[in-house]
């Protein structure tokens, strides 16, 4: 072994106390700063799992219509008002010529037409306002898994029987096998069996789905050979707004991304951000004002030490490594120490807080990325603290040192 | 002379006839450029030869520790300059000077400064480790002779604190003669030690003298101490007296 790395060992093990407060204070920072940000992921990660669990990553629709001056521009005459456009329900131009382009751009993995508008859902004398969704199931399913969310039945979309949500299933009195009347505003009506129920998490959503084939939905809104949007599914889920932006560009059409449509949630994920990074950093500094100080101490104790090394030929170098050295050793140690008790905290945590089924509210996530790079960052912050105490015991004068040390 | 002439040079062993220690005008002054400054050594011209066992003597004061920790290289003179062991040390920046006093001088001090947290033996190896920057075969064995030398060859194992004062002060001259150093500069090896052991200390001295060649310069205020030397600088006032 060096012997730098022999007398730092030496140093920090003959300042038995001072170094086993150091680690541990390391260890809890180290903990801390692991567990929370895994806590802050996991979260993160389950609750974008839960939204995109009802959602397209990215929805095409028509261009907006809007309403466009009769009047002549060359005589100056102005409209003293504009009313907007009624936004009727519009097929998309072109849409299976345009349905490659779409699947083309960067990152999108999964394509699916819909024809969806509003429609009244009865049996007997119960009837309920709700939305039609005419699907390609198999296409479908690669953008929401709603196969997951069965209750009853499966997830059947053929000629004349569909799938609909348990709530609506419910107010209707239907269980699956059951027949309902769908109709819309525009007059035209048929009958659909059952063939199965889903809860999607979302009680509006049970309440008004109800999906049936594109054939039958183009029937019902009188949008024969149309589709209303195009549902995508994304590789990279946080680079979705680049991707709607690319295919607006490419096609003229409205392409909304889930980032957009839950701006919100993504404005909360970025203040989250922001409080974790404040905490990390924050902890990171207790944790190297930790090391610095008790290395100065050490110092002060050793200064008689360091000189008699000095006088008996350590360089300045020598002498500087063996205090850096000190403060890498106690973050290692600290970092090792700290992984362990945050992966003990994920376990607790998990144990503590469960939904009502038994299964863990979310799971915090600890990858090896986030291990490797918290103890990249403290064993930097080692050294660094180290810096200030090994400069200080570099530059002492071995003949004061051993003089008045 | 260059960085890497004078670098070289240090590896080689002195030229075996010429004097270990040669200090012509040297003189030194503290607080340099300030209302009070001092000069504690007023031109010293000093030689030592190979094999010598000479005392240093003077009154608190006088500029003896001052005088060694120049001879020592732990201090630049303000003037003047200093030969150690055939090499001219004016020029030596401060990495030369280092791997020079390593490899040329050994230390002993009044007290023993061994480092608590090594054993006997480890404290003796030190300057061996720090010269060759890692423990290699052989170090061991070259310590342990010298332990037994000293004639603590059973306490090899044992920590600073579990050695009585005699004891230790015998390591830290073990640790002195580990790098087989042409000069050892003592600076009153016997201060804080019984009369009977301060004999016992001064009789290892002499013997390793004797039986290696190795010079000596002895601070001591003992009289008794430096009458048994070969020779006697006497100091006062920053400077020598003449014999």
């Amino acid at each position: 072994m060096p012997t730098e790395w022999t007398i730092a060992l030496r140093f920090l093990r003959e300042g038995r106390m001072q170094t086993l407060l150091i680690i541990a204070g390391v260890t809890v920072g180290v903990g801390v700063v692991l567990f929370i940000t895994a806590l802050v992921q996991g979260l993160q990660t389950s609750l974008v799992n839960r939204t995109l669990g009802t959602q397209a990553h990215i929805v095409v629709f028509p261009p907006e219509e809007v309403a466009r001056p009769a009047l002549d521009r060359d005589t100056n005459a102005v409209a003293a008002r504009v009313e907007p456009r009624a936004q009727r329900l519009r097929s998309i131009d072109q849409w299976e010529s345009l349905l490659g382009t779409i699947a083309a751009a960067p990152g999108v993995i999964a394509v699916s037409p819909m024809v969806s508008g509003p429609a009244f859902a009865s049996r007997g004398t119960a009837s309920k306002s709700v939305a039609i969704l005419g699907v390609d199931p198999e296409r479908y399913l690669r953008i929401v898994h709603i196969d997951e969310d069965l209750l009853a039945g499966r997830f059947l979309v053929t000629g004349t029987s569909g799938a609909i949500g348990f709530e609506l299933a419910k107010d209707l009195g239907v269980t699956v096998g059951d027949k309902i009347r769908l109709s819309t505003p525009l007059g035209r009506e048929d009958v659909i069996t059952v063939t199965g129920t889903f809860d999607v998490g979302v009680k509006e959503l049970n309440r008004r789905w109800v999906f049936t084939t594109m054939k039958l939905a183009q029937t019902l809104l009188d949008l024969p050979g149309g589709v209303t949007n195009i549902d995508l599914t994304v590789s990279e889920i946080f680079a979705a707004d680049k991707t709607a932006q690319v295919i607006a560009d490419a096609t003229g059409l409205r392409a909304e991304s889930w980032m957009q449509t839950n701006a919100q949630l993504l404005a909360a994920f970025r203040n989250q951000n922001v409080s974790t990074l404040t905490i990390r950093t924050f902890v990171t500094l207790i944790v190297a004002l930790g090391i610095a100080s008790v290395l100065v101490v050490s110092v002060v104790q050793k200064q008689k030490e360091i000189g008699i090394l000095r006088a008996m030929g350590a360089s300045r170098g020598a002498i500087l490594r063996v205090f850096l050295l000190q403060g890498a050793l106690v973050a290692l140690a600290g970092s090792v120490l700290g992984s362990a008790l945050a992966v003990a905290m994920v376990e607790t945590f998990a144990k503590l807080f469960k939904n009502a089924d038994g299964s863990p509210i979310f799971a915090p996530e600890m990858d090896w990325k986030l291990i490797v790079s918290t103890w990249v960052i403290a064993l930097l912050t080692g050294v660094l603290a180290a810096t200030l105490p090994a400069r200080r015991a570099a530059k002492l004068d071995p003949v004061a040192a051993i003089r008045y040390g | 002379m260059g960085e890497s002439a004078s670098r070289t040079a240090t590896r080689h062993a002195p030229a075996p006839d010429g004097p270990i220690l040669r200090l012509s005008g040297v003189h030194k002054s503290y607080n340099i450029g300030t209302p009070v400054e001092t000069e504690v050594l007023h031109g010293i011209d000093l030689t030592l030869a190979a094999g010598e066992f000479a005392a240093l003597i003077g009154p608190s004061g006088s500029g003896k520790s001052t005088l060694l920790n120049i001879i020592g290289l732990l201090e630049r003179p303000t003037a003047g300059s200093v030969a150690v062991a055939g090499h001219e040390t004016t020029t030596l920046d401060e990495a030369g000077l280092t791997r020079l006093r390593g490899r040329t001088l050994g230390f002993i001090f009044q007290f023993h400064y061994l480092l608590a947290a090594f054993t006997a033996l480890e404290n003796v190896m030190m300057p061996l480790l720090l010269d060759r920057r890692r423990a290699e075969p052989g170090m061991r064995d070259v310590a342990l002779e010298l332990l037994a030398g000293v004639g603590l060859k059973d306490a090899s194992g044992k920590k600073p604190s579990e050695l009585s004062g005699g004891m230790q002060q015998r390591v830290a001259i073990a640790r002195s003669l580990a790098m087989r150093p042409t000069l050892v500069l003592a600076d009153e090896p016997t201060g804080n030690l019984d009369t009977h052991t301060a004999d016992d200390i001064f009789e290892l001295l002499r013997r390793f003298n004797v039986e290696h060649g190795t010079t000596f310069l002895i601070v001591t205020h003992d009289p008794r101490l430096a009458a048994r030397c070969d020779r006697r600088i006497e100091l006062v006032d920053g400077s020598v007296v003449p014999t």
